[in-house]
């Protein structure tokens, strides 16, 4: 079985964001960068899955970034992938979602694939699409959050959990498939130092557009980022005090109805 | 906000893309293995022992012993980051790593016999056997060749009398590495099991150091072992000295962690403490500090990896490791107190990392060779004189 992990290299949750000069992206240097923490449990449910196929299933990891995006790869191989394709292009420095998912299409494609997984969405600018465009190209059904997997026997069909408002809503769909993984789904693994040094041996496959057969960057013009911009400031701070807490909470409520206006 | 230690120099960029990776792997288990319950195991006086397990699958036991043995063929410089990693969590921790891998692993990989390093290592990597080391005695600590724990050849056995002290690791281990004098006063090693008659290993207790850490005395009465259990290889002193050059190597890096650890609490809190109506980050006392702090982070930090990629080229000398063990614990002592200083009624707290860093560093201050201690090998290395030797 053909098991791919799709991965995004994104800046770590914890790092400091700050919008360049020209307010085209953010400023990079000094910022940690990481494997999308959603994609995380698509690469474990890809490792688990071959896990227990135990029958000579890859797990291979697809991802269309920048040259840098190389150190995220590295560690999903170091979590146990067997191998990856890392799409690079100068042509996708500023990519949409269309974009990538038309790009990791052609990737996936000319791989083969039985299953697709992928985080519910990165972390960064949280659009949450290229799963759902990618089944559309591929023609293959999506489940989206998923919080449980489980793979049938004979691995043409799957039974999946995706938490809703106020419960589980259970699913079975036909493979192949692309399934979004959610918080819950599983505990990703470390990458072990004996993985990290096997995964120096293996093979990172680049890939330009002109590779996968892309001409043009497709998806550009249907929309564009104009412009990034820093929150604005919060506005300032009003201490309500009167000797009686009563009286505060009163003051704060007549203040709150009548000139903020929102009780 | 998560922890973000400084790196005012880009270090980062000194690194390669493996030592990168472990390094990272090493902190997310600290962060969420090791953080939430280092306090709480701190004050109980307990090592939490289901670390064990977590650190070997994470494969940083002993990593850089080869393959074939259990370990991962690491560069000294990724052993460094590990246990800059390990301690930044707890220098208990990093202490059962250290004595695990440098002064168990070690010395049976350098010392042992092919049969003893198929025997021991994998199950040492693998956390299935804890090790400890036994060289210091009660009124043998600086002076190791003033032990009196004696080894007597009898046939096919040897017999151990003699009791160690201050060692690590030493009530829950499985095997002891225990250094002792035959009769002609050669020092040789030897593989004790825990099991063996006449050998018992009461825990030392009361400790305000190094509390997340087990800590014993090792008797031995008659203990009895075959002859195979003597690791063949050894060269008198030598053999047990090699093995602490490889501890204080790693020492060195883990103050590096603790000063990354304090420095980044320090900052942290003079940011969000107000008094007299601003941060007390504004007052150019606590600036003066923070500055002091990165500054000796800063130096120890170049200095570690300096003496890591002389190891990895194989040109690490004893007195490399003494002048960053020495430089590099002390400077984290006395950044460790600082901070706790700077946290004002709060650093009292295990709330706070400071004051735990700070206790535990009197002992890493004291282990290893003192600070003393390091001061004369550097003093005999820039004269030639030894101002401690006895002959």
């Amino acid at each position: 079985m053909k098991i791919i992990v799709l991965l995004k290299r994104v800046p770590d949750t914890e790092a400091k964001i700050l919008i360049n000069q020209e307010g085209t992206g953010i400023r990079e240097d000094g910022v940690k960068f990481v494997i999308n923490p959603h994609d995380e449990y698509g690469i474990e449910e890809g490792l688990k899955l071959r896990e227990k196929l135990a029958d000579g299933s890859k797990v291979t990891v697809v991802c269309a970034g920048p040259e840098e995006a190389t150190e995220a790869i590295r560690t999903a191989l170091a979590m146990g992938a067997d191998d990856a394709v890392h799409v690079c292009d100068p042509k996708l420095a500023d990519p949409n979602p269309f974009t990538v998912s038309e790009v990791l299409a052609k990737a996936i494609q000319a791989e083969g694939f039985d299953v697709i997984f992928c985080g519910k969405q990165a972390i960064d600018d949280d659009l949450a699409q290229v799963q759902s465009i990618l089944a559309e190209k591929l023609d293959i059904p999506q489940v989206n959050n998923a919080t449980a997997f489980e793979m049938a026997a004979d691995c043409r069909s799957a039974k999946l959990s995706r938490r809703i408002e106020g419960g589980d809503e259970k699913i079975e769909t036909s493979m192949p498939a692309i399934i979004s993984c959610d918080k819950g789904l599983n505990e990703p693994r470390y990458a072990s130092l004996p993985g990290i040094m096997k995964a120096k041996k293996k093979e990172i496959r680049k890939k330009s557009l002109a590779d996968l057969g892309i001409a043009e960057v497709p998806g550009t013009g249907r929309s564009r980022v104009l412009k990034w911009l820093p929150l604005p400031k919060g506005g300032e701070c009003r201490i309500v005090a009167a000797e009686e807490t009563v009286d505060a909470v009163r003051e704060l409520a007549r203040l709150l109805r009548e000139e903020a206006k929102v009780i | 906000m998560a922890y973000q230690p400084l790196d005012f120099y880009n270090i980062e960029e000194l690194l390669n893309e493996e030592e990168i990776l472990i390094r990272d792997t090493t902190r997310k288990f600290v962060d969420k293995e090791v953080m939430p319950i280092i306090a709480e195991e701190w004050e109980a006086a307990t090592f939490p022992k289901s670390l064990i397990q977590k650190m070997a699958e994470l494969g940083i036991l002993g990593p850089f012993v080869p393959a074939k043995y259990g370990g991962s063929e690491a560069s000294y410089t990724t052993y460094g980051l590990i246990c800059q990693e390990l301690e930044r969590g707890d220098s208990g921790v990093r202490s059962f790593a250290s004595v695990q891998g440098s002064l168990v692993m070690y010395p049976i990989w350098k010392f042992g016999s092919e049969e003893q390093k198929m025997e021991y290592l994998p199950k040492l990597a693998s956390g299935k056997l804890i090790g400890c080391f036994g060289l210091t005695e009660p009124d043998a600590g600086s002076d190791p060749r003033s032990m009196i724990t004696r080894a007597h050849k009898d046939g096919n056995h040897w017999i151990l009398n003699g009791a160690k002290m201050w060692i690590t690791n030493g009530s829950m281990a499985d095997i002891a590495v225990v250094w002792a004098k035959d009769d002609e006063g050669r020092i040789r090693g030897f593989v004790v099991h825990k099991e063996d008659k006449g050998f018992s290993a009461p825990e030392q207790k009361h400790k305000v150091s190094l509390r997340a850490s087990v800590t014993s005395e090792l008797v031995f009465e008659d203990v009895r072992i075959p002859a195979d259990r003597e690791l063949p290889n050894t060269s008198d002193l030598k053999s047990p000295l090699m093995c602490l050059t490889s501890a204080r190597y790693g020492i060195a890096w883990g103050a590096v962690g603790v000063l990354q650890a304090v420095l980044d609490e320090a900052i942290r809190y003079s940011q969000e403490r107000i008094m007299f109506g601003k941060p007390i980050a504004s007052f150019q006392l606590t600036q003066q500090k923070l500055a002091e702090l990165a500054t000796d982070l800063s130096n120890s930090q170049l200095a570690a990896l300096r003496v890591g990629r002389l190891a990895d080229e194989g040109k690490m000398k004893h007195y490399h490791v003494s002048m960053i063990k020495r430089h590099n614990v002390n400077a984290a002592l006395l950044g460790a107190r600082k901070v706790r200083g700077m946290l004002g009624a709060n650093g009292i707290t295990l709330e706070y990392q400071a004051i735990r860093h700070m206790c535990n560093m009197e002992s890493v201050q004291t282990y290893e060779g003192t600070f003393e201690i390091h001061t004369l090998i550097l003093g005999e290395h820039l004269t030639g004189i030894s101002a401690f030797s006895n002959t």
